[in-house]
């Protein structure tokens, strides 16, 4: 422990006259933290599995809150935004600060990994800017240790002046001995006295006349230290805040100040290195020259442009299988022991209720809530693939390995690997976006998403190509996929130029060093994942799984006459440019909008009467030249997302403009598609 | 490997240097945004800078502050670097 003085603390006392009064014997702590230093593992260690998930008030970023008791004292935990800093340039910063400033928890733990404690350092040089107590939990010892790397706890304490608890995450070691420390120091701020990074001369001495200018103005509860300190790192969201709250006349003397030390931000940033590399001089032996580690080696494979390249193939390929093996029959027996025998009970127990209650709720709800059930095995099975991937440390390299091919498009490396999720279905793809920190990439990775042609839509593909196409299915079925990598691409690339004007986003990464899987991490991050799937989108799902079923009943009670025919011969015209002979296929489309792999119930309902479905294919083959067919399999294939992919597309982006936009555009997309291909066999007088 | 001297080459951008150099950061060149990024990720003038792999083409890894951290080409091509003391 740091040792307690007994004098006031005084550096950011001036506004913080108010603090919060808590509530007797409930302290606030936060769980702060860079990216890759185990926090969510220690998060569930502290917590057990008394937490809460949601979003942050207004943001789409995930928010955890988990209670732990010590003696007669309960413990709220607040788990922060992973953060390299506390800089406005990202939301996830931005939430961390201003969660720090506005709601001033009690103290901070903050988390450090042991093996990038010169790295980890910098968001606690940060921290200490914030008149919070820390606690420096040191994490991940035996990665450190593995890498050669030694580090003195007591050492980097007595450096620090904060308590520096060692922890060994895996084994549970250090839990209670980092809460006794949290309260400790939240029990007694007066007596928390570290060593903070100063500004270096010359720009101390501007800092103070920074200081000097806005003492009066800073709006509460912001410390006057850390504004004055913010406007001259550049910060963009302090530099309109005082803006706003100064008279013109003073604030210019400020910005004249500011502009004339453009370069004070560097120098800041240099300092708080500095800081640290006082602070791990004595605590940290690191071997000169490094051992060949096992991230070494694993890394010559893991991301050479080529060795890379096949491992990861090898390794979503294997993912693939997993999904077969597993959730596909998973999926069949809930589809046949739990949904049709939900469906066929309700129906018989409602045997004398209208027909339109019975309707609504075996095909309508229960319709719903087959989606919804049937998707989870594939989403378990994917985020639990994309957790442990993500645990040992090997997304990183994937990102890395993809980077070059993603940059015609103007996307990076970190695009790939959601937009590779959505050929097993787009809804974990679309949650899978949130590794992009850039907003910009993240939403064009989102609205790219529905263009890679998922398990279900590779269903109906293979249930119809055979008829159709006889021996040249499997040639048909490649192209129609090259087809819709095609467009994403072309997109891609028009968006990048056109919209964006070909400018790059930075693609800057660490690469975390390779560890052990710790599985009660990733399966309480599975189970939160499928948990809030099942809230949000199911409760979207559910909901338009009851419209679009009314559609295909309303009025009359026969799909013939429906809502949903009706739309289908609206757009059949659309269709006659395609070959399409009359309405139902336009109706079976549109009906793939509840789930891809719809429209063959469609077709069946509308060629067959809902009888034997044996030769379907071949009744709607015959129905079609070649070229019309193609253009069907292919509008098919871009088609607009489905409810699912919509209803994720909305929860992601906070706003449905986005879903809106996705729908719009495959739907332009597709249908030109569709007429193209058959209007250019038209002109070659191919398959007409 | 020391594959420069510092009498001939003494400033070189960082997507230029093979893999097994190293050098000290010497300026970076971008808006207030980037550098902010850079800086985080332990990337700031003065900083000794490994390069672990550079095949010519696509993004580079080096060894930073004790960490291994991914850029793209550009990202790089704006990074300048002076030979190691």
């Amino acid at each position: 422990m740091a040792k307690p003085s007994l004098t006031q603390l005084h550096c950011h006392a001036e506004h913080s006259t108010e603090v919060p009064i808590a509530l007797p014997g409930v302290l606030h702590i936060a769980l702060a933290g860079q990216p890759n230093v185990g926090k969510s593992t220690v998060f569930n260690m502290l917590t057990g599995l008394n937490q809460h998930v949601g979003n942050w008030p207004g943001k789409t970023i995930e928010q955890k809150v988990g209670t732990a008791r010590l003696g007669d004292v309960e413990m709220v935990l607040i788990d922060l935004p992973g953060t390299y800093s506390l800089t406005a340039n990202s939301p996830e910063e931005r939430i961390a600060r201003d969660y720090i400033i506005r709601e001033r928890p009690d103290a901070i733990i903050v988390l450090v990994n042991a093996a990038a404690l010169e790295h980890n350092l910098y968001l606690v040089a940060e921290l200490l800017q914030l008149p919070v107590p820390i606690v420096l939990g040191l994490n991940m010892l035996d990665v450190a240790q593995q890498n050669g790397v030694q580090v003195e706890p007591h050492v980097l304490e007595a450096a620090l002046g904060i308590p520096v608890i060692p922890l060994v995450a895996t084994r549970n070691q250090g839990v209670r001995e980092l809460l006794e420390a949290a309260r400790h120091v939240a029990e007694h701020p007066q007596a928390f006295h570290p060593n903070r990074p100063r500004v270096r001369e010359p720009h101390a001495g501007v800092l103070a006349q920074v200081r000097h200018l806005i003492a009066d103005y800073v709006p509460a509860p912001y410390p006057q230290d850390w504004v004055a300190l913010k406007l001259l790192e550049g910060d963009s969201e302090i530099t309109a805040l005082m803006r706003q709250q100064m008279p013109p006349e003073v604030w210019n003397e400020v910005e004249a100040l500011l502009h004339a030390h453009e370069d004070a931000f560097l120098d800041i940033v240099g300092g708080r290195y500095e800081w640290i590399e006082r602070m791990v001089r004595a605590a940290v032996v690191r071997p000169s020259r490094g051992p060949i580690t096992l991230t070494d080696r694993l890394d010559r494979i893991a991301t050479h442009p080529l060795w890379g390249l096949i491992l990861l193939s090898g390794i979503f390929g294997l993912t693939f299988w997993f999904t077969y093996m597993l959730a596909i029959p998973v999926q069949h027996w809930l589809d046949v022991r739990i949904v049709e025998p939900l469906a066929n009970g309700i129906r018989t127990s409602l045997a004398a209720a209208p027909s339109w209650l019975t309707g609504l709720l075996a095909d309508g709800v229960i319709g719903g809530v087959g989606t919804v059930l049937t998707f989870l095995p594939i989403l378990v099975i994917f985020f639990a693939a994309l957790s442990l991937l993500e645990d040992v440390g090997y997304l990183a390299r994937a990102a890395y390995v993809m980077d070059r091919f993603m940059h015609l498009m103007g996307l990076h490396g970190k695009s790939f690997l959601p937009l590779f999720l959505g050929f097993g279905c787009n809804v974990p793809a679309v949650m899978g976006t949130r590794v992009i920190e850039d907003r910009r990439t993240r939403l064009m990775t989102i609205v790219l998403t529905p263009l890679v042609p998922c398990t279900a839509r590779l269903a109906v593909i293979a249930f119809l190509a055979p008829a159709f196409f006889g021996r040249n299915a499997t040639l048909a079925t490649w192209g129609l996929v090259t087809i819709n990598l095609a467009v994403l691409a072309l997109l891609g690339i028009l968006t990048h130029h056109l919209i964006f004007k070909g400018e790059h986003p930075a693609f800057i990464m660490e690469l975390p060093l390779y560890h052990v899987p710790n599985w009660r991490t990733i399966g309480i991050s599975v189970w939160h994942k499928t948990r809030a799937f099942v809230r949000k989108a199911g409760t979207i799902i559910l909901l338009f799984s009851v419209v679009i079923w009314a559609l295909s009943i309303l009025p009359s009670g026969d799909l013939e006459r429906s809502f949903l025919a009706r739309l289908g011969q609206l757009l059949a015209p659309i269709g006659s440019w395609m070959g399409w002979t009359d309405w139902r296929l336009m109706a079976a489309l549109l009906s793939s909008f509840a789930a891809k792999e719809n429209t063959i119930a469609t077709l069946g309902i509308l060629y067959t009467g809902g009888g034997e479905n044996v030769d379907l294919a071949q009744r709607v083959a015959t129905a079609l030249s070649p070229a019309a067919a193609l253009a069907f399999l292919a509008v098919e294939m871009l088609f607009i997302p489905c409810i699912a992919t919509t209803a994720i597309i909305r929860q992601e982006t906070g706003t449905w403009r986005w879903s809106v936009l996705s729908i719009a555009l495959l739907f332009v997309v597709s249908f030109g598609v569709g007429i193209l291909i058959y209007q250019g066999a038209l002109l070659l007088g191919l398959g007409v | 490997m020391q594959p420069t001297t510092p009498t001939t080459t003494p400033i070189v951008d960082l997507a230029s240097l093979p893999a097994g150099a190293r050098g000290i950061v010497h300026a970076l060149q971008g808006g207030h945004h980037f550098v902010a990024r850079l800086a985080t990720l332990g990337l700031t003038i003065g900083a000794t800078i490994t390069v672990l792999q550079n095949y010519g083409h696509g993004p580079l890894m080096v060894l930073v502050r004790g960490t291994r951290v991914a850029l793209g080409r550009n990202e790089a091509r704006r990074i300048l670097i002076s030979p190691a003391r």
